[in-house]
Order: C-alpha cells, then structure tokens, then sequence
C-alpha cells in the first residue's frame, strides 16, 4: 500500500486534483482510499457526487467509542473509498488535534488492514503545515510520499517552500519523501518552466503540469470528477496521465529548500518579479 | 525592647543577637563551592546567582523568579497552582471550577489545607468540594465552552451560590477557549457574579505568575462591590494569610483580644461578602508580601488604604507587629490594650517557650519554602534560640530577599511581562486617603515605615547561605556538610530529607500540625520542633545498607569480594552470550 499525501497552499486546487487523480488511478483498477483532513469536510465531494458524509469525528462524538468503519467510510466513484476527517467550526477548539484522533480511529478501526487490499490511500491535508496536528499524515509514517500542488503565482512557491521544511524535518527520523510537484497551472508566465526550475532546486521534480481548463469547473459543478463527468475529453487525460505518473513514480527524495533569498532570486530569473 | 528578655550567661547570643549555634558552623563560600562544582558551565553561572552566601547589611543581587534549570528537581508549583490553589481556592462560599481534564481540579483538592468554616448567619462551606468540566479529547477538537456553560448552570443549580470563579488549565490556554466571554454571559444569565482566571500552567516560571493573575482578578471581580463599613472601629485588612491549620483564626482571635476589627483576611477562610467590602477598611496589613503585594498596592492608588508589613510568626513578631497596628490608629486606649494583650499572652507562652529553648537552644534549621514562610519562620526558630543557617525561597521575587528598595531595578522579563498589569486609577467617588500626608509625615518620623519590606536578607545573620530555588543536589551537599538539626520545606523534598535522618516539617501544609500562627501558634510550634529534633527516632534508624555486610562489601572497597566477582560473572557471560541481531529494512524494531 502506497500512502500519499497531498499537501499545497490554501485555494490551489489539491482537493480537485487530489479527487481527479484518484478518479484516473481507481480507473486504472486500483483500490484506493481517501482521507480529507480538512475540517470543512469537503475533499471528498467529487468523488462521492455531493453525498452529504458523515465526518469521523462527528460520528466518534455522537456514537460515543461505539462506532464501526462503515460508519464513517463511504464508497465513491468506481469504488474509491472515501473518508472525511472533519473537525470544529472555524475559530473553536484544535482542528490539528482533531485529525491526530480521527487518523488514530481509522487505524484502530482496521482501516489500513492488509484485509482491506488497499493500493493506495490518500490524504487531502488543509493549507500549509500549520501545527504538530496538520503535520500528523507525515508524522509517524502515515503518508509516505507527498506531493505538492503548487502554481506559478509567488505565493503558491512560497508555501511549497516551507512545506518541503516541513517534510525535512520529519524525513530526518522517518520514511517521509517528495515525491514531485504538481503544477495546477494559474497561466503565470513562463509558469512551466519556473516550477521544474523550482523542483530542480528542491532536488525533486516536476511530477505533471496540469494545464488550466474550464472542465473541471464544469466537472465541479456537476459534483463530479473530470472523468466521471465526460470520460473522452482532454482534461480527463490530463489527470490519467498525473495517475499514471504517480503509479510509476520512482524518484522519492528528502527536499532541499531554498532561503528567501534563493526563491526570490529564481522568480527574478524568471522575469516575475523583473517587469 | 525585648518581650522575652535573655540572659547572655544562659542564652548566648552573637553581637547581632542571633543564637550561636552549639557546633562550629563550616565555611560557607567553600560549601557554595562543593554545591556549585559538579554542574555543567551554562547551569553553574545560573546558579551562582541563586546561591549566595549572606550579608545583611548590603545584600547581593540574587537571580530570583528566573526559569528553573532543566533536571535540578525543582520545589516549584505552576500558575494553575499559585491562582486557583493558594490565593483564590480559600474562599469558601464561591464555587471554584477548574475547567480543563480532571487531573488538575482533582489533585489542586484540600492539598493545602487551608481550613473554612460557614459562619452562623451563612451556613455554607464549598471548600469540601471539588469541581471540574472534565474536560476530554472532544472537548480539546471541538471546543470547550459549551461544557463550561453547562458545568456552571448545572453547579448553579445545585448549590445557588453567591458567585462562582472559573480557572482555565494548559489546554483551554492551548485551543483558546474563551472563559471569560462564557463567564460574562452566565452572569447574564444567572444574575450572579461569575469570573474567569486566565491561569494557564505554563504562564511564568512558578506559582508566583498566579499569585499575580488572582490578585488582577479578585480586584477587578469582587473588591469594592459593596460599600457598607463594618461597624467596628479600628478596621484592618489581613492580607497574604491563608488560614493553613487554621492560623488566620488564631490571627484573628488576637487581634479581636485588642480590639482590633478585621475585615477580611485575603483570602484565609474568608466570605465572598467580606472580600466585596474589604475597600471599607482602613488598614492593609500584609502578612506573605510575594503572593499579594499586588492587591495592596492596588487598593491603596484606588481607595487610598495604606499597607505595612507585618509577620504574626513568632512570638516577638507578633508583639512588633500588634504595637506597629496600634501605632498607625494612634489611640491611647488601643496602645494601652495591646500591651495589656501583649503582656497577657508573653506570660501564658513563656513556661512553653523556656522550657522547649532549654532544649532546642544552639541547634540548626534551614528552611526552603514559599515567598515567605522561609523568612518568617526563621523568626520562630530565633525565640527558642535556634540559628536558621540556610535559607531559600520557591517561587519569590528579588524584593522578597532583598527588600523592596531593589524593586526600581529589578529588569521585567519576557516571562514576567507575559503577567497583565492592571492600570488602576483613583475611585472618582471613593478613594478617600485614611490618613493625611502631615499625619503621615509624623508617623514616619516615628520610625513608622508604609509599603515596606526589608526582605529576607537584611533579617539573616551573615554568612548564611541564601538557596533560592535549590535543587535536589544542593539539598543534599547541605545535609551533609552542616547536618542541620530539622529542615523546613515541602512534599516533594520531605522524605529524601528524612532519609538522611534529618527531621523535616512541611511548611506548606504543616504536615497535620498548626496553627502556628501568634502566641498560641508559637507554642505549638515550639513543641512540634521539639519533639521532632530532640525525638530519638532519628538516630535509632539504621538503614539496611549500612546493615547487610554484603552489600557493604559490595560498594567500592571489596571490590573482589565474592558477592563482586558474581556479579562480575553474570555480566561476562550475558555478554558472551549476546549475538547482534540480522536486521533488515523491514524489520525496523530489532
């Protein structure tokens, strides 16, 4: 079982990709489950087509410790399994310790038992890496490879930056790796380009460049990933192409982030920050 | 002019009029030196400044109220503590609920033994009980306001209490629940007083930080809301006494001898309609300077009531402090009343007081204990000619050693500043100065000395060793270079004290004794130390290292010995026996 997590600054789309490139690997006939640890609750969407789920630590404070994994996981587009974390309203109570508690559930729940035949699971991580509890996928080998959903868009590198400090620090003690970059292209200039330079220099790579389309707005709409909601078009072959990069990923490294200085430096080159 | 006046060819007493000790005291430079030596260079230079050797006439600049160092087991308690368990927790018509997991309201329970009793017109004691919202992991993710708002409708139901007082632990600090916005709404909603302490464990680096946050709250909250004087004349404020064992009683009862009226004592046994009237007195006397030097200074900008120092521990403490009370209402009939009190009371403890000294005179005590206690006992120590040699406090600042001359310059730290200070403004309507600034003046002429406290230091003989909080090491280096003849200090250091086979009085708690406090007190204290260092008990114990031949054998001399070469031979042949383990990537644990 491959264990991967998706993480990215906050709005870049990993939810999105994350769903359309599960779609394009559950397609290819692997078992796959997915955790959004975003306390929204809302990573699993497209795969299950809008079905209302109820989150893990709803289920866990209503059912007191009584509660069975058919409770909380519920089967999506070709049998993805899907799995929402959940948490507090916004402003209230620890968000970060609420995904350690509902990861632990899963587990003890057998969640990740070999019975289950999973290839792959998941996991949609909110924003940048905020506190010990956000951390907690990459923690303890719970997700093995990351990938980073960055854009061209200075902000989107910064975080994908300080992400990668995050997984040096937990990679030092664990199996934690990088397992590339995903462009959600924003049609940045030189975008393409300025993220495998980007990649180049955290010593990883450019795993995809998923062009900019509005299908996948369409798709969303529609509570559907791009390939569940029309199987042909281009966009669709975009994620079975990011799948199959992911399946034949070999390139697992220990990220080298760059200073301030550096990334700035790398925008310049660039032509962002000089017109 | 002495109470209990000694006679030099019985008692001897030094120059200074401290007791000699019977045996030759050792140097103490060279014994700070031994303290000192085995530390690390980053832990010596800190403790070099904790650990100083004595001189009251000038005394020198000690590193107190600084982070304690990693690993020297400290005595300190945390801010949790220092609010809800000694300042605030003695109330006892107030419902106290700590909100946060059980542990915390559970084991801050009746471990202080600050004793409460109702009164006759208010028949209601809440000190027996113990309350907390239990706060658990759902609470911790989710939040945990809604339960503290349940927690306090379901107690206010239950009991229908005047107020009720809120204190937030680690996580509640952690999640940012926000008690005091719940506490304000249930006072909405009840109709009754309901605050909250922001009391966080791990705010500051002691219980000291708690003192400050309750004192910020108990004046905010409760001082001042109700403006109706007790009848009685000569009207005091006992502050910085906490009724442990029952002293605030005994403080009491004398001072009703004289007739002097108290108020309220902060916060030993006290009514929560005490404390709301409190600003109504006309005198401030401050008893334990550290945990609430904050509230008296507090009142006196705000209602203009003027604080001194006092200590009723110790028999000629409390005959100084009595004539000091007298002499700021300056009536005759209260100056001639405590004389008469005075004199009554010196007679009826002198029997205990020669006959306990005839033993116990020229013996040793060190004291490691609270903000004050390690100061003011000394003084009970000195009345049955006993010399303390080593003192240090817990969790106090400079100006509690030093005196508060220093306070100008002591530099505010990152932690300190993390304490809110109140900005306190004169009452528009109520502050009313208790005595004019020419009365003042006469009064200070007299040798009359307001908001003042020479700390301990300038009161210790020289050359005694100041510990501030001192670490298991230094204890011990202590024990065994002056073999002090009974050790004053608390739970966590009692039992390694006494398995030195030295005699060791808890002096938070008073073990099971007290009080101690005034005359009365004195006399049982007297007799507690007495028959704690002058037992046989001590000596006859022979710990069963120093029996068993064999073991004796054992440690470093015999090192052939056969019980050695055994041990020697198990060892060799489990590392003989012993083969590194093949492992693999996937058979991480070994």
């Amino acid at each position: 079982m491959r264990k991967v997590a998706i993480y990215g600054k906050g709005g870049i789309g990993k939810s999105t990709t994350t769903q359309n490139t599960v779609a394009g690997l559950v397609e290819m006939g692997k078992r796959v489950m997915v955790v959004g640890c975003d306390p929204k609750a809302d990573s699993t969407r497209l795969l299950l087509g809008g079905l209302a789920q109820r989150s893990v630590l709803d289920t866990l404070r209503e059912e007191g410790e009584d509660v069975e994994l058919a409770d909380i996981r519920a089967k999506g587009f070709c049998s993805s399994l899907c799995v929402e974390s959940g948490g507090p309203e916004p402003g209230v109570g620890c968000a970060g310790r609420g995904i350690i508690t509902s990861i632990n559930m899963l587990e003890q729940l057998g969640a990740y038992d070999e019975s289950e035949q999973l290839d792959y699971v998941f996991y949609d991580v909110l924003g940048d890496v905020v506190c010990g509890g956000f951390a907690m996928p990459i923690r303890e080998g719970k997700a093995e490879e990351i990938y980073i959903v960055v854009s061209g868009e200075m902000m989107a590198m910064y975080a994908a930056n300080n992400i990668c400090k995050g997984i040096q620090k937990y990679a030092q003690t664990g199996a934690v790796r990088l397992g590339g970059l995903i462009c959600n292209s924003r049609k940045t200039d030189n975008e393409k380009e300025l993220i495998q330079a980007l990649a180049a220099r955290l010593g990883t790579h450019m795993i995809h460049f998923v062009p900019r389309h509005n299908d996948v707005q369409r798709a969303e709409i529609q509570r559907k990933t791009v390939i569940e909601w029309n199987a042909a078009c281009e966009q669709a072959d975009e994620y079975r192409t990011l799948a199959r990069s992911i399946e034949g990923n070999k390139k697992f490294v220990i990220p080298k982030p760059l200073s301030i200085q550096e990334l700035e430096n790398l925008l310049m080159e660039f032509g962002i920050l000089g017109t | 002019m002495s109470d209990f006046p000694t006679n030099s060819a019985v008692d001897p007493c030094d120059a200074e009029g401290f007791p000699r000790s019977n045996a030759p005291l050792p140097d103490p430079a060279a014994t700070r030196e031994e303290m000192l030596k085995l530390y690390p260079p980053k832990t010596r230079k800190k403790r070099e400044k904790q650990l100083l050797v004595n001189d009251p006439v000038t005394p020198p600049e000690i590193g107190a109220n600084t982070r304690t160092v990693p690993g020297i087991i400290s005595q300190r308690g945390c801010t949790y503590a220092g609010c809800r368990g000694v300042v605030i927790g003695p109330i006892h018509d107030i419902l106290h609920i700590t909100h946060g997991p059980v542990g915390c309201g559970y084991y801050s329970w009746l471990t202080r033994r600050n004793l409460g009793r109702p009164r006759d017109d208010q028949p209601v004691n809440y000190l027996q009980y113990c309350m907390s919202t239990d706060m658990m992991e759902e609470e911790i993710i989710f939040g945990g306001e809604k339960k503290l708002a349940a927690a306090i409708r379901e107690a206010y139901r239950i009991f229908k209490p005047k107020a009720i007082a809120v204190y937030a632990t680690c996580p509640v600090g952690l999640i940012g629940d926000d008690i005091h916005t719940v506490c304000r709404q249930a006072k909405e909603e009840l109709g009754i007083n309901v605050f909250g302490f922001s009391c966080e464990g791990y705010k500051g680096v002691s219980q000291s930080a708690g003192h400050h946050i309750a004192n910020n709250g108990v004046f905010k909250h409760m001082v001042g809301l109700l403006d109706e004087p007790d009848p009685e004349p000569f009207r005091i404020n006992v502050l910085g006494e906490y009724n442990i064992g029952g002293d605030a009683w005994e403080i009491d009862t004398l001072l009703k001898k004289c007739g002097i009226h108290v108020t309220a004592t902060l916060s030993g046994d006290i009514s929560y309609e005490q404390i709301c009237k409190c600003h109504t007195s006309d005198l401030n006397v401050v008893m334990c300077h550290r945990s609430i030097n904050y509230m008296a200074e507090m009142m006196e900008v705000k209602f203009g009531i003027p604080w001194i120092k006092v200590n009723f521990i110790g028999a000629e403490q409390s005959a100084k402090s009595l004539r000091k009370i007298a002499k700021y209402f300056g009536d005759q009939r209260l100056l001639d009343r405590v004389e008469e009190v005075i004199a009554q009371e010196t007679s009826a403890l002198r029997p205990v007081l020669e006959d306990v000294k005839s033993r116990c005179k020229g013996k040793t005590a060190a004291m490691f204990v609270g903000g004050s206690r390690a100061h003011h006992y000394q003084h009970l120590f000195k009345d049955i000619g006993m010399l303390t040699v080593a003192a240090g406090y817990e969790f106090a600042h400079r100006d509690d050693y030093e005196g508060r001359r220093v306070l100008p310059t002591i530099k505010v730290d990152a932690d300190s500043r993390n304490i809110e200070e109140l900005d306190v403004e004169a009452d528009p309507t109520r502050f009313s100065p208790r005595k004019s600034p020419e009365q003042i003046a006469a009064l200070a002429e007299g040798g009359f000395s307001f908001k003042d406290y020479e700390g301990m230091m300038t009161e210790m003989r020289k050359s005694t060793l100041v510990i501030d909080d001192i670490s298991h090491h230094e204890i011990e280096k202590l024990i065994e270079i002056y073999k002090p003849d009974i050790i004053g200090s608390g739970i966590k250091d009692k039992f390694v004290i006494e398995k030195f086979g030295v005699p060791c009085k808890q002096l938070h708690s008073y073990d099971y004794g007290g009080p101690y406090a005034a005359f009365t007190g004195a006399a049982n204290f007297y007799l507690e130390v007495d028959r704690m260092i002058n037992t046989k008990v001590w000596k006859l114990v022979t710990p069963s290292w120093k029996k068993d031949p064999k073991l004796r054998e054992n440690f470093g001399v015999g090192i052939d010995s056969a019980g050695n070469k055994a041990i020697r031979d198990t060892v060799a042949g489990m590392a003989k026996a012993w083969k590194p383990r093949k492992t693999g990537p996937t058979d991480a644990e070994g």
